[in-house]
């Protein structure tokens, strides 16, 4: 099973409850695997502690020209979208930066004098942290494409067991990355208008992707109830409610994860994800 | 004419509520939200659109399914994994093929292997772009369609606009509100500015997500100050935050204290210093005092 844990707005506890829901998980002697998919910031080793057994590069293909074999025609200029490639008189120039890695000039060139190299867009790591297997992935800093490393990380989950993904904040493609093909999503929101407002445009991403969700609401005497109400209303299924608590603040600072600040959490979170496998009928709106 | 640009490497730090206070302190600014697919700064300054534009950010490729005659072309020179064997049948054949508009990246290449010019590639709205009022002045803002593809692009797009609308207006300072992490949209939020202000807090993923950041600042040239919010949740990283500052070169321009009133100034859609006075707005005022002192 795939279960993302994502959210419009950043902090408000994505990587808290996808940790702690793994931890609670597997001392319940599930098999899990915890994949931090925020590549920009993870911050999953941080609560986790992994022992990291093996860390794989990532590249994407990006042309290379053979300058030798090049006739300058420009065709291969013509076809990029990106502006990776600049076709001069006598030269042919290749900004990998700006490559996409869809190969559309390798396939024009009638000469054959682009090949591809890798460009290295970060890294994923696997390990184990006590009784959950561990996969993250960490972008190179000053890389822009986190998808093709997203992607990456997915490939390394468990096809049997649970597998929990860490997605990253918004609403954009490296979200989609992450969420897409998964069997659930947990909203994680905060009961502020920021909240609220991030928490509605993840909600119209996932009808767009036609994925089930359901709503965890963290902090949840800090604001108001418009996002309870709006929950009824729409008929979204709110999961759990995790109160304001200083313990939880000042063990998350420490790097400490909720289920072993307060233990007494452990049971909630086995039984949210008791109701998210629940048998029911396929839950789209 | 200086432009600021506020961002945070860990989401939920502080930056709108920061941005929102520096909109209502300064005197003649523009402001920007470039957080485009998570935007809400609007949220607290209430803009009252004045001007609006489509934002096309690339093309899009689309199957006409009545020509398709199904070769398989397209599936295979696509790296996207976009084209799907879903499209309805024709006179031709039984089953076409599909674009899935999300996945497709926009590159073009199935379109121009098609034999039978059955595949159209053309621009595509993907968002909007604002140019609204706001109490505190001008303000830029846009929204990102859900999978829209470019945040990095609209992003450039809403600075563009606002160094425009700046310079039009006589004004001297733009003032961005930037995304989280350190990807697409925040190297095109931070591209060119005079000066960055990263807000963090005193938690070890604050403190991780801060040191990326800052190497991303740092690589890219441009001079970075930090801020510490919530500082005191827990004092000894703080140190430890201020330690980092010290050591990467990184000026500490603000400290600011745990308030639950920022939470109740979201509520009421006011910044902090409209809300209140007290330690908090102190200590906010002294943060703008020290950015426009590193601005200067």
């Amino acid at each position: 099973m795939k279960l993302a844990v994502a959210s419009g707005k950043g902090g408000t506890g994505k990587t808290t409850i996808a940790v702690s829901l793994a931890l609670a998980l597997a001392g319940q002697g599930k098999v899990v695997t915890y994949a931090d998919c925020d590549v920009e910031e993870p911050n999953g080793h941080i609560f986790l502690n992994p022992q990291v057994e093996q860390k794989k590069v990532v590249t994407v293909p990006v042309p290379q020209v053979e300058q030798e074999l090049c006739t300058f025609c420009g065709e291969c200029a013509e076809i990029c979208q990106f502006g990776a490639i600049a076709s001069l008189p006598e030269t042919t120039l290749v900004y990998s930066d700006l490559c996409h890695s869809c190969g559309g000039c390798k396939l024009v060139c009638p000469t054959g004098a682009i090949t591809e190299i890798g460009r290295e867009v970060g890294y994923v790591e696997i390990g184990s942290a006590k009784n959950v297997r561990y996969v993250a992935g960490r972008l190179r800093i000053g890389e822009v494409q986190s998808p093709p490393l997203i992607c990456e990380v997915k490939n390394h989950l468990d096809r049997q067991g649970i597998n929990i993904i860490d997605a990253p904040p918004g609403t954009s493609c490296p979200v989609i990355e992450a969420v897409k093909d998964t069997d659930y999503v947990l909203l994680i929101t905060e009961p502020t208008p920021f909240g609220f407002n991030d928490l509605k445009l993840a909600i119209g991403m996932l009808d767009i992707l036609q994925l089930p969700f359901g709503v965890v609401i963290n902090r949840a005497d800090i604001g108001n109830d418009e996002v309870k109400r709006y929950c009824a209303m729409e008929n979204i299924e709110v999961l759990l409610e995790i109160p304001d608590d200083r313990r939880i603040a000042e063990a998350y600072s420490r790097g400490i994860a909720a289920v072993t600040a307060s233990p007494e959490l452990t049971g909630k979170f086995v039984q949210l994800f008791k109701t998210i496998t629940r048998p029911r009928e396929k839950q789209l709106r | 004419m200086k432009e600021l640009v506020v961002i945070s490497g860990k989401g939920g730090t502080g930056k709108t509520s920061i941005v929102a206070s520096f909109a209502a302190l300064s005197k003649n600014a523009v402001l920007a939200d470039c957080d485009v697919d998570a935007a809400d700064l609007h949220l607290v300054l209430e803009p009252k659109i004045r001007q609006e534009e489509e934002f096309k950010g690339g093309k899009k490729a689309k199957i006409i399914s009545a020509a398709c005659t199904g070769c398989g072309k397209c599936e295979e020179v696509c790296r996207f994994n976009a084209v799907l064997r879903d499209g309805p049948p024709n006179y031709l054949v039984p089953e076409t093929f599909l674009i899935d508009p999300l996945a497709c990246e926009g590159c073009g290449v199935c379109a121009h292997f098609c034999e039978d010019k059955a595949i159209k590639f053309r621009e595509v709205v993907d968002g909007e772009l604002f140019i609204s009022d706001t109490r505190c002045g001008p303000m830029v803002h846009a929204r990102l369609n859900v999978g829209g593809e470019n945040s990095g692009k609209l992003v450039t797009r809403v600075r563009t606009v606002a160094r425009e609308l700046a310079e039009s207006n006589g004004r001297d300072l733009l003032i961005v509100d930037g995304s989280p992490g350190i990807g697409c949209p925040v190297i095109a939020s931070v591209t060119g500015a005079d000066l960055v202000l990263v807000v963090t807090e005193p938690t070890r993923s604050g403190m991780h997500d801060l040191e990326r950041v800052v190497k991303l600042t740092g690589f890219m040239k441009i001079p970075t100050v930090v801020c510490i919010n919530k500082w005191d949740i827990n004092p000894e990283i703080t140190a430890q935050i201020e330690k980092l500052a010290d050591q990467s070169g990184v000026h500490q321009v603000g400290k600011i204290g745990y308030d639950k009133r920022v939470t109740a100034a979201q509520l009421m859609k006011s910044s902090v210093v409209e809300y209140t006075g007290g330690s908090i707005a102190q200590e906010i005022n002294a943060l703008w005092r020290n950015v426009v002192y590193e601005l200067a």
